[in-house]
């Protein structure tokens, strides 16, 4: 199946990218001269900026001795993302394709592929199929480079299905009451949990899915239309593409969370270590904005798969449900998946409340 | 030498000289700071991974102690305020000594500010012309306040300080008005520090417009208690004599202050407890507990006992007048103040997550002598500064003394006063 939604990757304004296909250019080539001067040359003009860099140069000595593992001087002082040209957009990427080949496996490539015009990227989620197995959790975690660690806050998924109980209403406890003991009786048998969102679990462990007593909610960034961790954002690293997705810039992150604390839906991770990420399940087809791989102290979330969408693929966690539960398209177009479920299905939006106007939406059929 | 060195190297030469004692407290300091840059280095190598934060938690020790120091140094504005708007005889000889305690304060905000992110040695992102500035960001606004309120007391304190040294007049055309900006300046930064966190609806404990008047309750109390205990440490230590008066009127201050903020958590428990909605769960777990999980409740009673405690003891005579009781009750509001508004009021507003899942944050030991180190990093500071400015209020330092020094070349100089 093709998602006949978003445009082929041909009608793709050309644009400068250095790592596209497989990659025999070596980047490291366009590099002016050799690290060890470079790093000398911006150690003065470094020097204005005091403490900050100070710092830096401290995370810089201790990273691995690899010297194409490490960041460059270059990769420490880069502009926010969305204000480089186009030739510094595919620079930045070449220097980190360089640095990830290094790291990783040699033919990591790093696209800087921009938002289609005419695209507003929506998602709709059929929450009857959903039979909780998890496989879009996985998936997600695979196509895009979550750190895999064992220790606390160190394992990073995005999307977490909640699983909620239906709920036990019984003739025997029809005595029973709220608060139980004052001799006021105000529904006690149905004071129990049945669906509701709030109290979700989703570290479950069942025999088989889906289970007999309980339903599922998948829940990920929403990539708000109002996103209240952009509006945080101090340094503006966090914006909405113009195809609607909610992206981060990773290399101008300043971890400091003001965003995880504003998202209404808990989609945000921060990365308390160095990412996890073994050699062999790099996946090695990124985006800049998407799932290339992340470092230390900055946030991350859900992107719809930028380094797919952008190129006319459907999501790993749309590609990978086998109920069909999940659905990815353009809302600009009328013909899409997701705009006939919106014109045809009942559809609602989580915590509608907050105003944050998703673009994931829930329906049923 | 022009007035500025001689300034600079009198002020050095008298704060590095002293007691035993002062050089014992300072060696005691330093030990502590060393724990701190370690704990930098570890924070800027490994990750956050080595402090009890998750992504779940992602707020702990660090902010909680900067949104406490935010107050302290807004609270230092119980001085200033009574000593230029009422003209407190008693206060407004001790203002400068205010105005030295809010520098240290916003220079320890910063301090935990580093600690609390995971780049800090992205910093600079954040600054024109090298970085963005954001103005939908709160934590945009607080930086620039909190930086606005430091230059706004260095300028105050240090010229007071050099009119002083040189025994000149102060220039009050332009020197008053600067004060008044400094004192509504005071507001701001607690304001917006409140505002950091009530204006996000994600997280229902924080969100209600209360938070802004019950930060500001709160800082009035906790930071004029530690001003009352620094001051009777002076009066202790050193030949600086400050009035009773002073000190009697900061004492009403914090019992008032505390007073309302006890009125407000009042309200917030009647408010959230009647309905008992699911946004009542972040104040729940810290009262009772979640699911079995209470790690936050001794804190919390804790916290009404000390707070409560020390209110009950300041409205008896017999303690707030007493100078060796006093202390007891100011340390006891500034513990209870400190919990409340930190622990108390950061973590259990991430528990339960937006979607529902109840976790637990312990400051791990790094966490510890980070906080402990920041802290010591403060008292050194301070220490300078109260030195300094005392020894100028005194007469110790000055300009006339110096060039006569200066002309006299060798001499014995006046023995300076210990001062812890």
């Amino acid at each position: 199946m093709k998602p006949n939604d978003i445009p082929e990757s041909e009608s793709a304004p050309a644009q400068p990218q250095p790592c596209r296909s497989s990659c025999t250019c070596h980047p490291t080539a366009a590099e002016p001269s050799p690290p060890s001067r470079s790093r000398r040359n911006v150690l003065a003009a470094g020097g204005m900026l005091g403490m900050s860099s100070l710092m830096g140069a401290a995370a810089l000595m201790t990273q691995s001795d690899d010297p194409k593992a490490n960041v460059t001087w270059a990769e420490t002082f880069q502009k926010n993302y969305r204000l480089m040209t186009p030739e510094e957009k595919a620079e930045a990427a070449a220097r980190l394709a360089a640095r990830y080949s290094a790291e990783y496996r040699t033919d990591v490539t790093v696209s800087t592929k921009e938002a289609q015009p005419g695209v507003l990227m929506g998602y709709a989620l059929n929450i009857r199929k959903c039979i909780g197995c998890r496989r879009c959790v996985h998936a997600c975690v695979e196509e895009n480079n979550q750190s895999r660690g064992e220790r606390p806050g160190e394992k990073i998924e995005w999307i977490q299905v909640l699983r909620m109980e239906r709920g036990e209403f019984s003739k025997e406890r029809m005595d029973q009451g709220y608060p139980e003991g004052l001799g006021i009786q105000v529904g006690g048998n149905a004071y129990t949990p049945a669906g509701q969102v709030l109290e979700g679990q989703y570290h479950y462990d069942p025999k088989a899915v889906p289970e007999k007593d309980a339903t599922y909610m998948p829940i990920a960034c929403m990539q708000c239309e109002k996103p209240p961790c952009v509006k945080v954002c101090p340094v503006r690293t966090t914006y909405r593409e113009g195809d609607g997705v909610v992206v981060i810039d990773y290399n101008w992150c300043i971890g400091c969370r003001m965003c995880m604390g504003a998202c209404p839906y808990w989609a945000r991770r921060i990365n308390v270590a160095k990412p996890t990420l073994p050699k062999e399940d790099m996946n090695p087809v990124t985006h800049y904005l998407g799932n290339r791989p992340r470092m230390r102290g900055v946030v991350e979330k859900c992107h719809w798969c930028l380094q797919r969408s952008r190129d006319g693929r459907y999501p790993a966690c749309v590609e990978v449900c086998p109920v069909g539960a999940r659905k990815f398209g353009n809302l600009l177009d009328p013909e899409s998946e997701v705009s006939l479920i919106l014109a045809r299905k009942n559809v609602f939006r989580l915590k509608a409340d907050l105003n944050t106007f998703p673009k994931f939406f829930y329906f049923y059929d | 030498m022009n007035k500025l060195t001689r300034f600079v190297a009198d002020y050095v030469g008298y704060v590095l000289k002293g007691s035993p004692k002062f050089y014992a407290w300072m060696g005691l300091l330093s030990l502590l700071i060393l724990g701190m840059l370690y704990g930098f280095y570890l924070q800027n190598t490994e990750g956050l991974i080595v402090t009890g934060m998750t992504s779940q938690i992602h707020e702990g020790l660090y902010f909680a102690n900067l949104v406490f120091l935010v107050g302290v140094a807004a609270g230092a504005v119980t001085i200033v305020f009574p000593a230029y708007v009422y003209h407190h005889e008693g206060m407004h000889k001790v203002s400068v000594l205010g105005e030295m305690l809010a520098i240290t304060a916003v220079i320890m905000v910063m301090m935990f500010v580093f600690a609390h992110m995971g780049r800090p040695d992205r910093l600079w992102h954040m600054i024109p012309p090298w970085g963005i500035y954001s103005l939908s960001s709160m934590l945009g606004w607080d930086v620039l306040v909190l930086t606005g309120y430091l230059i706004l007391n260095i300028i105050c304190g240090f010229y007071y300080l050099w009119c002083k040294y040189t025994g000149t007049p102060v220039n009050k055309s332009w020197f008053i008005p600067l004060v008044f900006v400094a004192i509504v300046w005071a507001l701001s930064i607690h304001t917006v520090t409140a505002f950091l966190i009530s204006t996000m609806p994600a997280r229902p404990m924080w969100h209600h417009s209360m938070m802004p008047i019950r930060f500001i309750a709160t800082a009035f109390a906790a930071g004029p208690a530690l001003i009352i205990l620094i001051f009777l440490i002076i009066r202790k230590n050193t030949r600086f004599w400050i009035d009773d008066s002073a000190i009697q009127l900061l004492a009403t201050i914090v019992t008032w202050c505390l007073g309302i903020a006890i009125f407000l958590t009042l309200s917030e428990v009647v408010v959230e407890l009647y309905a008992r909605t699911e946004h009542a769960n972040g104040l729940y777990y810290l009262m009772f507990g979640l699911h079995g999980l209470t790690r936050l409740v001794p804190w919390f009673w804790s916290a009404v006992f000390l707070m409560v405690g020390s209110f009950v003891l300041f409205l008896i005579p017999a303690v707030r007048s007493n100078m060796k009781l006093l202390p007891i009750a100011c340390v006891m509001a500034f513990a209870g103040i400190w919990i409340e508004k930190g622990m108390g009021l950061i973590v259990p507003g991430f528990i339960p997550t937006p979607i529902g899942e109840v976790t637990e944050y312990h400051p791990t030991l790094l966490e510890w002598v980070m906080t402990l180190g920041i802290w010591a990093f403060g008292f050194f500071i301070l220490t300078i500064l109260l030195k300094g400015a005392i020894g100028i209020l005194n007469g110790d330092i000055k300009l006339a003394n110096s060039q006569a020094g200066a002309a006299a070349s060798l001499s014995g100089s006046s023995e300076t006063p210990a001062n812890a």
